[in-house]
């Protein structure tokens, strides 16, 4: 169980995918600017990140391994998650059109996203079981949403002030996400050392 | 040549049999969505205003399909043009778009009214208001910080002189700038009406005066001189009936005699289609 929660909290914290692995980071600049949409955004990349774990463990372990084809785990993995998203994609607008319409265009936007293919890839790196490797999704996912939140109410402040001409736009919200990517580093070891 | 096969056959298989899950699928889960929609969503201008009341072009499309009450001349930017286009294809009859432009109810500009604090916050009208109502020293009027001028879709509105002006030509009557104003200041007018207020200010006749040279003392002048009965006085402001204004024997002496020169001739011409 102590192992799970580690999983868990180094996952939403120390290993953040966005400010410390520096995955994720084309919708963590694009959709970040308002809360609703980062909060959607968020929302959709967790839902997304524990289907393709418990679509792509299975495929690695059962398939790729037993025969040595581990060589084709990324192309393998960014097939498998485009059509799983597609096809829950489907199944949302026929069974469950209303949050079909609130995920809108975040969840085909993320089909290929990177932080996606990272997580089931880091999983099968770092050996974990299904279980430990479905509870490292949820906490990516939660560490996605995390550094989104923070990152809008970020840009929210940005936007009212007087920013130099020339760090206007894109500029300013890169110095602010190093430097709140920065406070994440202040993180690392505290998880390990918490329940040692 | 047997490595490249044992490494392509099974990313063919996999690839197979996710297509054939995604056809199956999408067939099996097909929504069924109305074959005029896409048509109908076609010929609407796709500025997604909100001036019909439904939340944007898509909207709106839906209910076109959906809901055969809905009236094909709800949307504004598209006018006329729209309007029978749509009767066209849904064999409905069509009523005039009434084509309408937004008017801002204030002429207070720098000369004829002054700042009471020199505001130095954020550029927005709306956080200007939430500081004791605003920086100008009338607290019914155009802050002046171009709220309105940023939500416009069309860049019809200017700030000059310190108050919003729209541009007739430009504006297509989506209202977005009525909901930005903080004081509500703007409001939509038929294109063709002639004689508007242009002060908010409900203060009584010395007090707005105090504040502005061109705000409504509620003199009630206008009231008396008005043959059709359209203008009234209430809460120390002008308001005119504009449905009254229409078989105006003499346009335009409401304005005339208006002493502080708040009540004015627009020229609301109708923009170009």
């Amino acid at each position: 169980m102590t192992n799970l929660i580690v999983i868990l909290l180094s996952a939403v914290f120390i290993n953040n995918y966005v400010l410390s692995k520096f995955l994720g980071i084309c919708p963590f600049l694009g959709v970040s600017k308002k809360l609703n949409s980062a909060v959607g955004m968020s929302l959709a990349v967790i839902f997304v990140m524990l289907i393709a774990t418990a679509a792509t463990w299975p495929i690695q372990h059962y398939l790729l391994d037993p025969h040595d084809l581990g060589y084709l785990q990324t192309i393998v993995f960014i097939l498998v998650i485009a059509a799983l998203v597609q096809l829950v994609e489907i199944a949302l607008k026929r069974y469950i059109p209303s949050l079909h319409r609130s995920l809108g265009v975040y969840l085909p936007l993320i089909t290929t996203n990177c932080a996606v293919l990272g997580v089931t890839i880091l999983n099968i790196s770092e050996n974990y079981s299904f279980i430990e490797a479905m509870v490292n999704s949820l906490g990516s996912g939660i560490g996605f949403m995390l550094a989104m939140v923070m990152f809008s109410g970020v840009r929210s402040t940005i936007e009212g002030r007087d920013i130099p001409e020339s760090f206007k736009g894109l500029p300013i919200t890169l110095v602010a996400a190093a430097i709140t990517s920065l406070s994440f580093m202040g993180f690392g070891g505290v998880i390990e050392n918490l329940f040692a | 040549m047997e490595q490249i096969l044992t490494a392509v056959i099974p990313v063919v298989i996999i690839g197979i049999i996710c297509a054939a899950v995604l056809v199956i699928a999408s067939k099996l889960m097909a929504v069924k969505e109305d074959e005029r929609f896409p048509v109908i969503r076609e010929c609407l201008p796709g500025a997604n205003c909100g001036a019909c009341g439904f939340a944007g072009c898509d909207g709106y499309a839906k209910a076109l399909c959906g809901d055969p009450d809905t009236a094909v001349n709800l949307c504004v930017p598209g006018g006329v043009d729209v309007a029978m286009h749509l009767s066209s294809l849904l064999g409905k009859d069509y009523d005039d778009v009434e084509a309408q432009v937004a008017v801002v109810h204030c002429s207070g500009d720098c000369d004829k009214t002054q700042d009471k604090v020199d505001y130095k916050g954020i550029e927005s009208c709306a956080a200007a208001k939430l500081l004791y109502g605003g920086k100008g020293s009338c607290s019914y009027g155009c802050l002046g910080l171009g709220d309105c001028a940023a939500a416009c879709p069309k860049q019809a509105i200017e700030i000059m002189d310190g108050v919003a002006r729209v541009e007739p030509s430009y504006c297509i009557g989506c209202g977005i700038c009525a909901r930005t104003c903080p004081n509500h200041l703007i409001s939509l007018y038929p294109a063709e009406s002639k004689a508007i207020v242009a002060c908010s200010n409900k203060d009584k006749g010395a007090q707005t005066r105090k504040v502005c040279t061109a705000g409504c003392i509620g003199c009630k002048k206008c009231e008396r001189v008005c043959p059709n009965g359209a203008v009234t006085v209430t809460d120390n402001l002008a308001a005119i009936d504009i449905t009254k204004c229409a078989d105006c024997p003499d346009p335009g002496i409401c304005a005339e005699s208006c002493t502080t020169g708040c009540i004015r001739i627009a020229e609301l011409a109708v923009r170009e289609k």
